[in-house]
């Protein structure tokens, strides 16, 4: 099930997706602009901001009435990464109209809402009001001081920001405190009004109603928007792994050591990568799973995943804070077999198979063809789930053994609870 | 064996519900627009089923011991049932609640094979001494990771602080120290007093032929229903909360709380109970609820903010939290504010817009297969039919919700769970 791509407006695109399985209407408005440190930070705080009220609905209490009469409707703020892009916006989600008990419509009343919080925030004098900057600042500050909380997002979060120091891939999508603290009533107000004229619009539908519908729906409610000279989102810059890799190592109070490690994947051939991460250490009969988790048991989780767009890998794991040599000495050895195609039969069709049925499965999920939809607006990377399946079955154990080969290892960033031998 | 179809119109679902003769419990939801398919296998234990009666004898067994059998279970003579469903193209798992233990898959292809693995690693043990000891390091590395999760240890924690004696104490995966008395005889006791078909339930979510379901389940799975385990939850908890306060301090960036109250736990129309907790808690600081407004508007708490209302064996909990720099001052405006709309009552209209709020929320999650599966089976092993949820909401008047806030959110029913940044030294 491939959405129906259009452009509704100048730099305005809907991507519709009609179906009657689901139990809900889904519909997502997003902002996409390259990131950027100097803007990042006001990209995360602003959907916070507009959740806060609408001119129509000024603060959050009549907003949750709102969304409570639409039958428990929602709207989420959201901020992501894709590829070396920051899109911003809301999803909402509300139940199918056909088993509304009182038979009313949600779609229209959906669109406006969105309309209305992206486009009519409620401000006073040409600003936003103050309380709500100053409470959402303080809000993504401590978001930004929570990633902390889980050592193994903040593990690989930090490998990021190492390895591509000076990337705007080593950006983090919420900025970063220093950023944050600086933002004004009056530069958001104007970063707001930069983003409505400039920025890639996407939007997204996935239900039951009739695409005629839902586009009258949604150009009323988006009518407002004034547009300027739109910015293409950015392609990913590829570069290539130091001489000698980094290593990068903190200390904290944890009892499990997290070590993740990045290569730099120079292939074109984006197919064969995807198998040869997986054959590494994407899913559950992986060498990494199999071997350093199950017959070595030197660790919780050990996992690799592959950043298309960027041309990157990375490897995340908890492990004894002792074991870091052994670990990261085993994890290498199971990268340099998949390089030199020490695989077998069944673990290529094993990946290759977990590959096409979670491409099979997709349109199953609104929330995935919305993730995938913005995605391909995001990277430029256009292709269905049956194109990229039939490249599956393709790729041969040479091509996948040739892609791992062009991984070079650039970082390895280890989080441990041990003191330093020495000073 | 027998079978029928229940419709559900309001929701538009269909169920196909088995007995087979084993008492093996089968639902099949047809799906027939989607290309998923899902089969969820669950036995009636959890991590609170730590002390039954078997064969007259009373047995106690260490904390941790249901999700250790979990993880061994995935072991088959052929070598990992895990591996054998990953190269399929399915994506199993498993996990350990409180009070069951799910095995389950998710998959596009080769369902019928997939669904016979399920049935067959799950029912049929297979693990030595040395298998299982080399298990205890990996569980060991998991049970250290939700030691470093903030928001498992305030929820431990509290729990710990609420009860004097229930297993609700005590975490699902054990510690370090219970797990370590965990042999393969004490797994194989536990796994034949617990799986066996009269305790277990399937669940099927896709595009599949029901019969061939039940056809399958008879061929794979053992005859005899096994024997009935009566368990102990403990002594019968009294209302107050045996401790008021815990606090500790992780690596955090900023406190985090939970505050939770001891509700009155009967175990008679749960889903209704369960519904009324939850509105309770909408009602009280939900979004759209006047105090919810008030606190986020003070910057005492932020969008981190929520509550819900738990149940488990003999024991239920409604709790609220998140980060806050001033935890003791949101968990005594939550319950003035429960003594305020004890006092002065619900405004009907806000009852009404939260009935039909609560509704949807719950119709929404209702794309979730696994949800489906889970809600199917967890309200069989307790008693209800969990897709009948739009009637029971229409039963739940506000004086019954008024009731549960009066009995149940209450100064001596409450506790307070703090976890604090660390302090430089």
């Amino acid at each position: 099930m491939e959405p129906v791509r259009r452009e509704i407006a100048p730099e305005v695109n809907l991507s519709y997706v009609q179906s009657e399985k689901f139990k809900t209407g889904t519909l997502s408005v997003q902002l996409i602009t390259p990131l950027d440190e100097e803007t990042a930070s006001f990209g995360a705080l602003l959907p916070s901001v507009l959740r806060r009220g609408t001119m129509a609905h000024p603060d959050m209490r009549s907003l949750s009435t709102a969304l409570d009469l639409l039958y428990g409707s929602s709207v989420g703020c959201t901020v992501r990464k894709k590829g070396e892009n920051q899109c911003i916006g809301f999803a909402a989600s509300f139940i199918d109209e056909a088993f509304v008990p009182g038979g009313e419509k949600l779609l229209e009343p959906m669109c406006d809402l969105l309309g209305e919080l992206l486009l009519d925030p409620v401000t006073r004098n040409g600003r936003f009001l103050s309380d709500y900057v100053e409470s959402e600042k303080q809000n993504l500050i401590d978001a930004i001081r929570g990633i902390i909380n889980d050592k193994r997002d903040y593990a690989d979060l930090r490998l990021l920001q190492e390895m591509c120091r000076g990337e705007r891939y080593g950006v983090d999508k919420f900025g970063s405190i220093a950023r944050v603290e600086k933002i004004t009533n009056q530069t958001l107000f104007r970063y707001y009004q930069e983003l409505l004229s400039t920025a890639h619009l996407e939007l997204f539908y996935c239900g039951s109603a009739e695409l005629a519908r839902v586009e009258g729906a949604l150009s009323r409610a988006f009518a407002p928007l004034q547009r300027g000279a739109v910015v293409s989102p950015a392609a990913a810059e590829k570069k290539r792994a130091p001489e000698t890799p980094r290593e990068i190592t903190e200390r904290m109070d944890v009892t499990q050591g997290k070590l993740s490690m990045g290569w730099r994947a120079s292939t074109a051939d984006a197919p064969a990568m995807m198998l040869a991460n997986l054959i590494f250490g994407g899913y559950s009969n992986s060498k990494l799973f199999l071997n350093v988790r199950e017959k070595l048991s030197l660790c919780y989780y050990a996992s690799s995943s592959y950043h298309r767009s960027k041309g990157i890998v990375t490897v995340s794991s908890g492990i004894e804070c002792k074991d870091y040599e052994t670990a990261k000495r085993e994890i290498l050895a199971q990268l340099e077999s998949v390089q030199r195609g020490e695989f077998e039969p069944w673990e290529i069709e094993g990946a290759r198979a977990c590959l096409i049925a979670s491409l099979e499965s997709r349109g199953d999920s609104a929330g995935r063809m919305e993730e995938n939809a913005l995605g391909q607006a995001a990277t430029g990377i256009r292709e269905t789930a049956a194109e990229l399946i039939a490249a599956l079955r393709d790729v041969t154990q040479e091509r996948i053994a040739e892609a791992a080969q062009s991984m070079t290892l650039d970082t390895v960033y280890f989080l441990t609870g041990e003191a330093a031998d020495h000073e | 064996m027998n079978k029928r179809e229940l419709l559900y119109p309001r929701i538009g679902e269909t169920v196909i519900e088995a007995t087979l003769d084993n008492g093996l419990k089968l639902f099949v939801v047809p799906k027939p627009h989607h290309r998923k398919k899902y089969a969820f296998f669950t036995a009636r234990y959890g991590g609170m089923d730590m002390q039954f009666i078997r064969n007259g004898e009373r047995c106690d067994t260490p904390a941790g011991i249901a999700h250790y059998l979990e993880h061994k279970m995935f072991d088959t003579k052929e070598g990992n049932a895990l591996q054998q469903l990953s190269q399929n193209g399915a994506e199993p798992n498993a996990f350990t609640a409180n009070a069951l233990t799910g095995y389950y898959f998710d998959c596009t292809e080769h369902f019928e094979e997939n669904l016979r693995i399920l049935l067959s690693f799950v029912s049929v043990p297979y693990f030595t001494d040395e298998s299982v000891e080399k298990e205890r390091g990996i569980i060991g590395q998991e049970i250290r990771m939700v030691e470093d999760s903030p928001d498992w240890q305030v929820y431990e924690r509290l729990l710990a602080c609420l009860y004097r004696s229930s297993p609700a104490r005590v975490p699902i995966a054990g510690t370090v120290e219970s797990i370590a008395e965990i042999t393969a005889q004490t797994l194989y006791d536990c796994h034949k007093a617990f799986y066996c078909p009269s305790n277990m339930a399937l669940c099927v979510v896709g595009s599949v032929d029901a019969d061939e379901v039940i056809a399958l389940a008879e061929e794979v799975l053992p005859r005899e229903r096994g024997e009935v385990i009566e368990r102990c939850y403990g002594e019968k908890e009294d209302d107050a909360a045996a401790e008021k306060r815990t606090v500790t301090q992780m690596e955090v960036a900023l406190p985090q709380f939970l505050v939770g109250f001891k509700c009155a736990a009967d175990d008679k129309d749960l889903m209704r109970q369960s519904l009324i907790g939850e509105m309770a808690c909408d009602v009280l600081l939900g979004d759209s609820s006047p105090l919810f407004q008030r606190l986020y508007d003070e910057g005492l708490i932020n969008a981190s903010f929520g509550g819900g209302f738990d149940q488990l064996p003999g024991v239920a909990v409604l709790c609220a939290g998140g980060e806050s720099e001033q935890p003791e001052k949101v968990s005594d405006a939550i319950l003035s504010e429960a003594q305020r709309l004890v006092r002065e009552g619900i405004d009907p209209a806000f009852f009404e817009q939260i009935r039909r709020a609560s509704f949807g929320a719950t119709l929404r999650a209702l794309n979730s297969f696994e949800n489906i599966a889970v809600s199917l089976a967890d309200g069989y092993f307790r008693g209800f039919d969990a897709l009948r949820f739009p009637e029971a909401y229409e039963s739940i008047e506000k004086a019954d919700v008024e009731r549960f806030l009066r009995e149940n959110l209450t100064e001596s029913r409450r506790a307070l769970s703090i976890i604090e940044p660390k302090k430089e030294d």
